[in-house]
């Protein structure tokens, strides 16, 4: 794969089909987490490290045990477990944040407690395992996969970290009663994906 | 009407509008957005999600008392991926245009938090008969607002409804134009924006 291939998935990831904004994955941490931006901020960075640390696990995985005829340096060259995927993935993300949680704790305790509480989170944010069913459907290599996740992870930071402060001037507006909180969400959301379709007509 | 006002109807009816769970609970809102374009696969998905939380309700609620409290959420990982993978191989043998169109979103019932959220809020603290009303409540609570979001979506977006041309001609011939906007994403966003504003509109006095 060249280098301007690489490029391209990391700015179509970025900007064009946002992972938040275009294809919608990540949404429930999203609203949630969006109070302020230094939590924001935080849960944005954590998504980012456990993306780029899960993905190519689960992509070595994939390559090397579940696809369709991966098994052949077995010598099991008809056996297809592609139908495990959704069982691996989620357990590789559950244990890779455990594992992550552990050794953070252990080494930078600062960062620890930055971060600590929204670690466990993130196996259920459905950008990482978002991420990790994409690179099945489009065939990536590992060093595409690579670039796709971390590049889907500052994507999704820098969604969360304009959503948080968008919020915060928010807070002294004069918003209709019914559509205070989650609905005002929602339509900023809306308006930031639509700021960020004008990125649709780069082409590389 | 004395079945609405029994425990078990409270618990099938109210995650219909009252806590919905998408509009209410903000649960599960990433596949509600995502898979709206069209109304086929918003049921689809909708039935899918269903049998999987019901199922998991089900399931985890039997096995309540045995689960040890440190390890629960991997343990209800392992059966709420183990049915989605059962609903993806069905879908993928019986529907298989479908399930292209739905591609990563089926998988991505396992992390929709419908399904682990009323699995930790309801399921380990209830009997497998009232854990399997909740689940059937907020999975049709969740149908009807995909369903709504899809055909607004669909009607407006292309003028179609499960694929059937429903704008008449003569209003093309009118100058109508459909709405390009309504396909991409952020009609998703502002539709499920104005629908939760209405919803708090009319359901204000109920909480």
């Amino acid at each position: 794969m060249d280098f301007i291939g690489l490029i391209s998935i990391a700015l179509t990831s970025i900007f064009i089909s946002n992972i938040l904004l275009a294809n919608f994955l990540g949404m429930c941490s999203f609203l949630e987490c969006s109070k302020n931006v230094k939590t924001a901020n935080g849960l944005g960075l954590a998504v980012i490290f456990v993306l780029t640390l899960t993905a190519p696990l689960n992509w070595a995985i994939y390559t090397y045990l579940l696809k369709d005829e991966a098994l052949a340096w077995l010598n099991l060259p008809n056996v297809n477990l592609e139908f495990l995927v959704f069982l691996t993935f989620i357990a590789v993300i559950a244990s890779s944040v455990q594992i992550v949680e552990m050794v953070m704790e252990k080494f930078t305790p600062a960062l620890y407690s930055a971060l600590g509480i929204f670690l466990p989170l993130i196996t259920v944010n459905c950008a990482i395992l978002g991420v990790c069913l994409f690179f099945v459907e489009r065939k990536y290599t590992l060093l595409e996969t690579t670039v796709f996740s971390f590049s889907s992870g500052v994507g999704w930071w820098l969604a969360i970290m304009g959503l948080a402060a968008i919020n915060k001037k928010l807070k002294y507006s004069n918003v209709p009663e019914g559509l205070r909180g989650l609905g005002i969400t929602f339509l900023t959301t809306g308006l930031m994906a639509m700021a960020f379709m004008c990125f649709a007509g780069i082409s590389l | 009407m004395s079945f609405v006002k029994s425990k078990e109807g409270q618990v099938l009816t109210k995650p219909l509008i009252a806590v919905n769970p998408v509009m209410i609970q903000t649960l599960g809102v990433c596949s509600s957005l995502a898979v709206t374009v069209q109304l086929k696969p918003a049921l689809v998905m909708s039935i899918s999600l269903l049998v999987v939380t019901t199922a998991s309700n089900v399931i985890i609620s039997m096995i309540r008392n045995i689960i040890p409290a440190k390890i629960r959420i991997i343990t209800y990982m392992v059966i709420i991926s183990t049915l989605v993978a059962l609903a993806d191989q069905v879908l993928k043998a019986y529907l298989f245009e479908v399930s292209k169109q739905l591609s990563v979103f089926v998988g991505l019932i396992i992390t929709n938090c419908i399904v682990m959220g009323r699995a930790e809020a309801f399921a380990t603290t209830n009997t497998p008969k009232m854990a399997a009303l909740d689940g059937i409540g907020n999975g049709l609570g969740y149908s009807i607002v995909l369903c709504a979001v899809a055909t607004a979506r669909e009607i407006l977006g292309s003028g179609k409804l499960m694929g059937f041309k429903v704008v008449p001609e003569a209003l093309y011939d009118a100058g109508y134009v459909n709405n390009g906007l309504m396909v991409l994403a952020p009609g998703a966003f502002f539709l499920i924006g104005i629908f939760i504003w209405l919803s708090k509109t009319f359901y204000k006095g109920e909480k």
